[in-house]
């Protein structure tokens, strides 16, 4: 899309093991949204393969893409992006609604993912009657309802304080325990340290690729 | 398709957005509204000008004469014609299989009229049995002229309701009394009415023989009436009836010795002519009124189209996250598109079954001239819906389309 062309990724070679919770680091135009849409099929790449569970992605049209995304894929962003008019159970039932579930699964499903985030009570709130961090849960709880492979968070604690953020890193952190595999992009490093791995991105290559030990954020709760 | 979870989503996001569905609806419930009703007093006005046009009959052909502008045959012009009994004679033999009715008229202007002590002038016309049908007057009370009256040269009178309200005052049942045309006694055997109203009944009937003699009239005739037999469609029948006209003409300026190039000396009237003046006005009149309307539905189609981009725009970071969550492109233009048609159908009717519903039960009791009992075609309503609806499915079509084809990364991105 655009008539001009700009390279933003340089050259990224990278996997991602099941199980692991990458942080992606890197200062404004690093080119580390670009990469978490291209893993989330929101974006495409110009060159090069990315492969998602054995199936190689490319070439798709938007159809594919769809059934793709819903299967595969969980997305938290910086602005929650829920839907406003609907309640939290709703906005979370919305992936299974493409899915095809039923509406009574669907809404027993979102109960049990609103349960897991702790906001089970709050399933009748719409967004507006919700706090930041509860907005984040909601849509955490949204990504996991479709039972994704991969999560993908762009910046998910952007738009929270600190605490709020540590609680919504803890949630994170417990959804990884229970095997997911999580990919968050920040540029907060006390949220990377969260993180079993960092990957250090700058002007589009990958600087530096470490492991590290993970700091648990239910001491800060 | 019949599909359950999509019906209950779209009745979520409509309840949930309730101004916004009520503005759609009510830009098409309006536009069908003004388009019923206008239609509707469109046909009323159609309505009311037949009804005022009702009363003559309508293939009638009528002949009188004035005097003659142009030289003939080394006659003079300012030669007054004068029509003859044979005139008509002739014509009712020549033109039999064409007539329905005929009658010729010997009118005298402005007779003193007395009863007891009462007096009044009217016109008093010498007319033949069969001038009733030509004027599509009706009986109140005894009988119309017959061709007995004629025969035995009668002195008997049809007067009007008006002049037995005027000049007959408080008498109930005036047939068989007499009143004085003139000095002369006639006996009245009839009321009539005229369905044109009260300017056709300044006139009393008489046999015309009974004219002719008692007038001082011979054999002069004031004018010819004809109807000719109904054909089966008006464009036949207006034919028929301009060739009529042209052939008695003829033959008349030839018996008379008027140039055939005269354009005064004899005049015809044919009111098919009219009904077709008439005709043209009214489809001029649908016209307008369609024209108009075809207006509104199209600023209602402006309307949704608009509202339908709105909309568009307004959910596009929805849209983008509907994406995100795997919504595939028809799912969203199902949803907008499924959303559009049903609002704009359930608004639609509403504007139709109110605006009919008005035109229903306040249509008859509308008392304006020249508007009467306005209507609709059912049919012409029930397309118009339609069309509108069609008209707001292309309309949601196109931003449902194009906002299911911007990536999900635009969308999301939009604020």
């Amino acid at each position: 899309m655009g008539s001009n062309s700009l390279h933003v990724l340089k050259g990224i070679n990278f996997s991602v093991e099941e199980g692991e919770l990458v942080a992606i680091m890197g200062s404004s135009g690093s080119g580390k949204s670009t990469l978490l849409n291209i893993l989330g099929m929101l974006d495409v790449l110009d060159e090069g393969s990315y492969t998602l569970d054995g199936v190689p992605i490319k070439n798709l049209n938007e159809t594919k893409a769809a059934q793709y995304r819903n299967k595969f894929l969980g997305f938290v962003f910086q602005s929650f992006n829920l839907i406003n008019y609907k309640s939290a159970m709703e906005n979370v039932a919305l992936p299974l609604y493409y899915q095809k579930v039923g509406r009574k699964e669907r809404q027993e499903k979102a109960l049990k993912y609103l349960e897991q985030v702790g906001l089970r009570e709050w399933a009748d709130h719409l967004p507006s009657e919700l706090s930041g961090g509860q907005k984040q849960r909601v849509a955490i709880a949204r990504a996991m309802a479709a039972e994704p492979k991969v999560l993908l968070a762009d910046e998910p604690t952007g738009a929270l304080d600190s605490t709020t953020s540590y609680e919504v890193m803890d949630l994170i952190q417990k959804i990884n325990d229970a095997g997911n595999t999580i990919l968050i992009v920040t540029h907060e490093p006390d949220i990377a340290d969260m993180c079993k791995r960092i990957v250090h991105l700058k002007d589009g290559v990958i600087v530096e690729d470490k492991k590290i030990t993970q700091v648990r954020a239910s001491q800060y709760v | 398709m019949f599909d359950i979870e999509r019906w209950q989503e779209i009745f979520d996001a409509m309840l949930k957005n309730k101004l916004r569905t009520f503005l759609t609806g009510l830009s098409v419930a309006s536009g069908i509204f003004i388009l019923v009703i206008l239609l509707g007093f469109g046909q009323g006005m159609q309505n009311g000008i037949a009804k005022e046009f009702e009363g003559d009959a309508s293939n009638r052909v009528g002949v009188w004469t004035q005097v003659t502008t142009e030289e003939y045959m080394g006659l003079n012009p300012g030669r007054t014609i004068q029509l003859k009994n044979s005139n008509y004679e002739f014509i009712n033999s020549k033109f039999a299989d064409q007539l329905e009715y005929r009658s010729s008229n010997f009118m005298v202007w402005n007779l003193s009229v007395d009863y007891g002590k009462e007096s009044a002038n009217y016109s008093v016309h010498g007319v033949s049995p069969e001038f009733q049908n030509i004027e599509n007057q009706f009986i109140s009370q005894g009988r119309y002229l017959n061709y007995g009256d004629g025969e035995a040269v009668s002195k008997v009178v049809i007067i009007s309701n008006k002049i037995k309200r005027e000049l007959l005052k408080g008498v109930e049942d005036p047939i068989g009394s007499f009143v004085k045309i003139s000095g002369i006694n006639f006996q009245v055997v009839g009321v009539y009415g005229d369905k044109g109203g009260d300017r056709e009944e300044d006139r009393l009937f008489i046999p015309l023989s009974t004219a002719q003699r008692v007038f001082n009239g011979s054999d002069n005739l004031n004018m010819l009436f004809y109807t000719l037999k109904p054909s089966d469609n008006f464009d036949e029948a207006l034919a028929q009836s301009v060739k009529f006209t042209e052939e008695i003409k003829g033959y008349l300026k030839e018996a008379h010795t008027v140039a055939p190039t005269d354009p005064s000396a004899i005049n015809t009237f044919n009111t098919l002519e009219g009904v077709k003046r008439f005709q043209n006005l009214t489809g001029g009149i649908k016209f307008f009124f369609w024209f108009v309307g075809i207006c509104t539905i199209v600023a209602g189609v402006v309307g949704v189209s608009n509202i339908m981009l709105i909309i568009v725009k307004e959910r596009t970071r929805e849209i983008g996250v509907r994406k995100a969550l795997g919504a595939k492109p028809w799912n969203i233009i199902g949803m907008v598109l499924h959303e559009a048609i049903f609002v704009t159908t359930v608004a639609g009717f509403a504007g139709l079954i109110f605006s009919m519903g008005l035109l229903e039960f306040v249509g008859p009791h509308i008392k304006v001239d020249y508007i009467l009992n306005p209507s609709i075609n059912f049919t012409v309503a029930i397309s118009t819906v339609f069309l509108l609806i069609l008209a707001g499915a292309v309309a949601g079509f196109f931003p449902a389309w194009r906002a299911a084809s911007i990536k999900p990364i635009e969308a999301l991105r939009d604020e």
